[in-house]
């Protein structure tokens, strides 16, 4: 097939709408390892869209490229859980055997060699992904076994099956994964009881937004419902992106139906006929099956035209897929990647639950929240509020990883201490916990006794433990580094701040660092926290704000304690000097160094 | 539909605000100064920035007072120290990959960034580390980039999508590799660009051709109005030591609000053209001296005078009338007093042969012409309309300001605009329908049009078309448009420049209006150059004087002097080979004429062929003066720098002329009393467009097999703008040569690979690319005019034949 056939045959699928653009450019960029400046004019002619708008789109989505990425485009993922499982290692293995630099294709265009950012396989890590498949469990043997089918052009779909094998890992089961309800039965629910009482269950039971902000759902949902609109939109929020975090993979391979139930009881309530499931790019490999179970649906009459019978109640749901974009997990990002724009956080007011995707009313919700609103939906709000705590009902999936024997997913009640989870997940010599990921909170022990709630520690569900021996700051500078690699560059604060933040971060890790830098580290936090555009920004110097102010020793043991050192090392500046001369001795060391 | 209003205070100040306006809104019409680089009043909300950061009490953080909309009750403080914190962190942020290179930037003096840096700043880096470096861009000739200096305000970006149409400008790249970019060099391609360099808060835009020319804080500013349309843009030219480095916008929100065209903004780089006049220049045996004032003045005076004087003892009955021996053609984008005082001194000599009208063929209908044929509205009503019918123009390159406004209506109140064209132009909103038919048939077009329009009413045609209308065959899309011109709650029905070309324009005129007023739109012109409508006002018509003057002397058009040679001519402000229709025809009557007195402020070969004297003439920019513009609005401005060499202004040339010759009434002492006088003559002049008489309007019958057409392109419409270099080497800066539609060029077995073919026009003949372009109807040859080389044929609108070379 020619690149002119292969676009014209996918943008066709898609009626030629411009809005799926980033849904054309995932297709291309797999088929072709990037996108071409032919397949960009191409797409610019059929689409009527400009060349910039396509480049600009490209550039946004770590995962699109408009230069040759290799045949094998493999991306180590990068998180600080698979950093402690020793990921960096099994890079510079790989890159050996290779041949390769990382993030620059080998010259005969065989093979890429990257990293990304946390790939949700932190309980079966390291984890990589190879033209958007993941791999898990990587080790020494696994990665010499890979150079070898790469060096002999093996295809990707001819390497060992138990290389893709991901685990589901459910640790601990309560309310919402022991459920045994069957398929459609929250939609007959919907439909003997109607809609408005219907949305009476979902606010009376407290259900709050599962992604972390807890914003009460059932309020989402009536807001979106009360704005006039010829069309409303649900949008199934799968970006799952916060570094730690993998618990929308296991709803999805293992209870997909349930949290397209959700999507349907909530476009029954609100008066929606089309609805999206925006799935991160890392999930590739949840796609066919989603579809699949999409399409059963619409067979048994749960998805589609008249569903159940029930004349005037049509929805039907299509899957969007992310490239490689943290900030997407915002959901107004999430709403102009859907329009096949870069991810731009969008201003409010408006929100998007009366100016969302189409500029049209739209609930924006977590995989987990529609499961459990499917769940209540059958079950009724009291049987959801009796569990957990009074403003946080329910239930919340927590999913662990690092030092601990038993990483997975761990279903607990809200109100659940963090002090029992470690001790459930065998955590021992816990020096500081991470929850809510990159963006979230460092638990120094003294505050293990605080609960998982959105009145104490909310957490979209990332869990991250550290034993004692670990060097904090290690984290902190993956989460720098990440938030630099993350940043959309939209807003001032947030553009440079993460960046002068990782410098800074860098400067104290390699112990060139004075008191001056840790109070230009709390003054830049406190700019971009208090001035950045989105929750991006705003939460990004929390790893350092919160490390500063609750483990002040893993900085304190890096300072040079002078109150000013510049960044610039005068003595490193000379290596190449000296490795031009041959040179080691005394005399070619400034005496910078004792 | 009261609007309801909130109450906020503002630093202790309170204020009535619109309920939804942006708080940045209201401090601004205030007065209070807020800082900001992200927002502009005419560009949409981006936020980006966030340098307006102020304190709003009971908020948590700091607001972005461009994107936070005032609530009643709402306490702001702009200044407290909590805001200025706010503001001035985020401006360090701004400066920490800001190359801070003003000593070389062109920027420096007027920047944003560096204001406000002063403001809050102090004047030592703290920062030691290395900053981002961008690679420029190269964006065409207009424009440099500099793109270290880029702050990511997205005002750039903001504009080219809203206010150019122009989409290539993109942001790229993400967090702190985001940059400024576009995919196709040289792909800045608007006729509006230049205003991206106004609106960039740093040095990141400049203006190419003024490139380290001078320091802003350097430079002499002065009011003046743009020359080249009959929009009449407001300006300020920044001369340094009288010699203008640049053209930029002067606000003004009823005409141009801060937008001006690139056409008026570079056009001043003409005047500095190696052919300026720059002495007067007499012929003597053949040759060009260069003379004194007195001399070449008093050699003026007597080849007028032995023009209207032999003339009369060589000829019969005729040639007693000093019409027919005294011609004078004017440039229709001469000021509204070097208008008034050619036609005083033509007639005060007994000639009324007087004309601006270059580029018209048809005069049949010049008696029923309105006092001024205008736009029948203010500029800024078009963007009120929700349907427009524009014939014959290409309103995008020939009236920019225009466009921007028709392009607002679309954008803004879905307007449905549709065009009927002798060939389709790019345009950057979507039409409800483009007419494009060879140019025979457009008045058959407009004629359909007028027959959907009259269809289903009793209304009885006005007599003058009636024939014409009734054997016209509407269509859909005529029918279309008929019943959106119709249902328009406003709309308008524009004649263009290239109607005004047409050989039927009677025709063409009378349908439009019919159609206009049995619609109940307004019709208008978008006249040529920029003060058509001056020149009636003025009286450089032949056949009316200023204000309308009936009894005026009358006298020949343009027309009538190819066939009847005139002994003298005077030509200001005119290059025949370029601005006049029947370039050919004039030229040989010219050629014929005994005295051709050229004032000028440019020589050219034509010139220099058929003239026996040059006076020189100042420029734009170098001369006081009046525009009227389509509007009707007299915009006077005064000289901002002197004329070139010995040049003098126009106005003063003319009234040392009325005072050599005798004549009375030429004792002004400034441009302003030239003014003053014929404004006390106009004070009951009605604009109005409606026409109640007009001769029969007779359809052409079907013509030879292909058929010329022409427009005159963006940079090519005047001596001063086809001067401008770096212009000249913008896309726009079209190059002659014909396109066909693909149908004929298959008949005449053209193709691609042609080449370039012969074409043959009447007795004048060239060789021209050959384009094959779809946008060209069919039985049709495209030929621009006023281009380089187009002086080879004749008419713009004339039979041609096209062969293999």
């Amino acid at each position: 097939m020619s690149i002119e056939e292969f676009i014209s045959s996918i943008t066709a699928s898609a009626n030629n709408q411009p809005g799926h653009l980033l849904q054309y450019l995932y297709e291309i960029q797999y088929q072709y390892a990037h996108i071409s400046q032919q397949a960009i004019k191409l797409l610019a002619e059929k689409l009527s869209l400009t060349e910039s708008h396509i480049h600009g789109v490209i550039g946004f989505y770590s995962f699109l490229h408009d230069s040759p990425r290799g045949a094998y485009d493999v991306l180590i993922s990068d998180s600080i859980t698979d950093h402690m499982l020793g990921s960096r290692s099994l890079l510079d293995a790989l890159c050996k055997k290779l041949g390769v630099v990382p993030g620059v294709p080998r010259e005969d265009g065989r093979v890429t060699v990257d990293t990304t950012s946390c790939t949700g396989l932190c309980d079966q890590g390291p984890a990589m992904l190879v033209n958007g498949w993941a791999v898990t469990r990587l080790d020494e043997n696994r990665i010499d076994n890979i150079a070898e089918l790469i060096e002999s052009a093996t295809a990707v779909d001819q390497w060992p099956n138990e290389f893709f094998r991901v685990e589901d890992n459910i640790q601990r089961r309560d309310i919402l994964l022991s459920d045994e309800s069957n398929d459609g039965e929250a939609l007959r629910s919907l439909i003997d009881q109607g809609e408005d009482a219907m949305l009476e269950q979902i606010e009376s039971s407290g259900l709050r937004g599962r992604g972390g902000a807890g914003f009460n759902t059932g309020m989402k949902w009536r807001f979106c419902k009360q704005t006039e609109a010829d069309q409303r939109y649900v949008v199934c929020n799968a970006d799952e992106g916060e570094p730690g975090t993998f618990k929308d993979r296991i709803l999805l391979n293992a209870y997909a139906d349930k949290v397209f139930e959700g999507m349907t009881v909530c476009a029954g309530v609100i008066g929606a006929t089309k609805g999206c499931l925006y799935l991160r790019g890392e999930y590739r490999y949840l796609r066919a099956p989603l579809e699949q179970i999409l399409q059963q649906r619409r067979e048994a009459g749960l998805l589609g035209n008249t569903i159940l019978g029930q004349g005037g109640f049509d929805f039907d749901i299509e899957i969007h897929m992310g490239a490689g974009a943290y900030i997407c997990g915002e959901e107004s990002s999430l709403i102009e990647s859907l329009e096949g724009k870069r991810g731009i956080p969008r201003k409010r007011p408006p929100f998007p639950v009366t100016h969302g995707y189409q500029n049209r009313p739209t609930v924006v919700n977590n995989v987990e929240t529609f499961m459990a609103a499917a769940l209540i939906a059958v079950h009724g709000a009291d049987w959801f509020s009796s569990v957990g705590t009074e403003q946080s009902s329910g239930t919340k999936l927590i999913s662990i990883s690092g030092d601990c024997e038993k990483p997975g997913i761990y279903e607990y009640p809200f109100g659940v201490s963090i002090q029992d989870i470690l001790k459930d997940c065998a955590a021992k010599d816990t020096q500081a916990v991470q929850i809510a990921g990159a963006a979230g909170f460092t638990i120094p022990p003294a505050e293990f006794e605080r609960c998982i709630a959105f009145e104490d520690v909310s957490t979209g569900g990332s869990f991250m433990v550290f034993k004692q021996d670990r060097d904090l700051l290690d984290m902190v500078k993956n989460f720098a580094h990440f938030f630099v690699h993350e940043s959309c560059g939209f807003c001032t604060p947030c553009r440079v701040g993460s960046s002068l933040m990782k410098d800074l971060v860098d400067k104290v890790h390699s112990g060139h660092a004075g008191q001056y830098d840790l109070d230009e580290m709390q003054n830049i936090g406190q700019l971009m926290r208090s001035t950045s555009h989105c929750g991006l920004g705003t939460t990004a110097p929390n790893p350092v704000l919160d490390t500063l102010e609750k483990f002040p020793q893993i900085y304190e043991k890096h300072l040079k304690h002078s109150s000013y050192e510049p960044a610039f090392d005068l003595d490193a500046a000379l290596q190449d000097a000296r490795d031009i001369t041959g040179r080691d001795d005394a005399g070619a060391h400034l005496g910078t160094k004792s | 539909m009261s609007e309801e209003f909130v109450t906020i205070t503002v630093d202790g100040q309170e204020l009535q605000a619109p309920k939804g306006a942006m708080l940045i809104e209201v401090t601004d019409k205030a007065n209070i100064r807020v800082p900001r680089f992200c927002y502009h009043e005419k560009l949409a909300i981006a936020a980006n920035c966030r340098m307006c950061l102020v304190e709003v009490e009971k908020a948590p953080k700091p607001l972005p007072a461009c994107a936070t909309p005032v609530m009643d009750g709402m306490v702001v403080h702009t200044r407290s120290d909590y805001a200025r914190n706010a503001q001035k962190s985020v401006m360090e942020f701004l400066l920490i990959n800001h190359p801070l290179d003003c000593p070389i930037c062109d920027q420096g003096g007027e920047c944003e960034l560096q204001d406000v840096a002063m403001g809050y700043g102090q004047d030592v880096s703290e920062y030691v580390e290395g900053k981002r470096v961008v690679f420029d861009k190269n964006i065409g000739p207009l424009i440099t980039t500099e793109l270290t200096r880029c702050i990511h305000c997205t005002r750039c970006v903001r504009f080219g999508r809203e206010i150019a149409g122009l989409r290539e400008l993109g942001m790229t790249g993400r967090g702190e590799n985001a940059l400024i970019s576009t995919f196709i060099e040289q792909s800045v391609e608007s006729e509006m660009s230049g205003n991206v360099i106004d609106i960039c808060p740093v040095g990141a835009l400049t203006a190419k051709p003024s490139r380290f020319a001078a320091r802003a804080w350097e430079l002499v500013q002065h009011a003046s109005i743009a020359p080249h349309d009959c929009i009449g843009s407001n300006i300020y030219v920044h001369t340094l030591r009288g010699e203008v480095i640049r053209v930029v916008p002067r606000d003004n929100e009823a005409i141009n609000e801060v937008w001006i065209s690139d056409r008026d903004r570079f056009s001043y780089e003409g005047l500095a053209s190696d052919d300026r006049l720059t002495a007067p220049m007499i012929r003597e045996d053949g040759e060009w001296v260069e003379a004194d004032w007195d001399e070449a003045l008093k050699r003026a005076c007597a080849e007028i005078k032995h023009a209207l004087d032999t003339a009369a003892s060589d000829e019969d009955s005729e040639a007693s009338d000093s019409s027919s021996k005294l011609a004078a053609l004017i440039s229709p984008s001469s000021t509204l007093e070097e208008m008034y005082l050619l036609q005083k001194l033509m007639r005060s000599l007994g000639s009324g042969s007087i004309d601006h009208r270059l580029r018209q063929s048809d005069f049949s209908d010049q008696d029923s012409a309105p006092v001024i044929p205008w736009l029948g509205q203010d500029v800024e009503n078009l963007e009120n309309m929700d349907a427009a019918l524009l014939i014959g123009s290409n309103v995008r390159k020939e009236q920019p300001i225009a466009n921007h406004r028709l392009r607002k209506a679309v954008v803004n109140n879905n307007a449905q605009i549709s065009f009927i064209n002798t060939r389709e132009f790019d345009c950057n909103y979507p039409l409800a329908h483009n007419i494009t038919a060879a140019q025979q048939q457009l008045p058959h077009e407009l004629a359909a049009v007028a027959a959907a329009v009259f269809a289903d009413s009793d209304d009885a045609l006005p007599s003058y078309i009636a024939g014409a209308v009734s054997i016209a065959k509407p269509n859909e899309t005529h029918r279309a448009i008929a019943q959106q011109l119709k249902q328009g709650k406003s709309s308008t029905v524009l004649l263009g420049s290239q109607a005004a070309m047409h050989p039927a324009y009677a025709a063409l005129r009378a349908l439009a209006e019919a159609i206009a007023t049995q619609t109940n739109s307004i019709f208008g012109y978008l006249s040529e150059g920029s003060n058509s409508a001056g020149a009636w006002l003025a009286g450089a018509v032949p056949h009316r004087g200023p204000c309308n003057d009936a009894d005026a002397v009358k006298g020949q058009s343009i027309s009538d002097l190819s066939e009847n040679t005139p002994a003298a001519a005077i030509l200001f402000n005119v290059e025949p080979e370029h601005d006049i229709a029947q370039s050919r025809q004039i030229i040989r009557a010219l050629t014929g004429a005994s005295s051709v007195i050229a004032i000028t402020a440019f020589r050219s070969p034509v010139l220099e062929d058929v003239a026996s004297v040059m006076l020189p003439a100042a420029a734009f920019t170098e001369t006081s003066g009046t525009f009227v513009n389509a509007e009707g609005v007299m915009q006077s401005f005064k000289g901002a720098n002197n004329p070139a060499g010995e040049a003098r202004p126009g106005w003063k040339i003319l009234r040392v002329l009325g005072n050599l010759l005798k004549l009375d009434g030429f004792d002004y002492m400034s441009s302003d009393q030239v003014r003053d006088e014929l404004r006390g003559m106009c004070e009951s002049i009605e604009l109005d467009n409606s026409i109640t008489a007009a001769p029969q309007v007779k359809l052409p019958a079907g013509a030879g097999s292909l058929m010329r057409a022409a427009d005159v392109p963006i940079y090519a419409t005047d001596a001063l703008v086809r001067r401008a270099s770096s212009l000249q080497k913008t896309h726009d800066a079209v190059v002659l040569a014909v396109s066909m539609n693909p149908a004929d060029a298959e008949r005449l077995g053209l193709d691609e690979e042609t080449g370039s073919v012969s074409v043959k026009q009447g007795e004048s003949s060239a060789i021209l690319k050959l384009i094959i372009d779809a946008g060209v109807p069919a039985g049709s040859a495209w030929i621009p005019m006023a281009v380089k080389g187009s002086e080879l044929l004749g008419d713009p609108f004339g039979e041609v034949v096209i062969e293999k070379v």
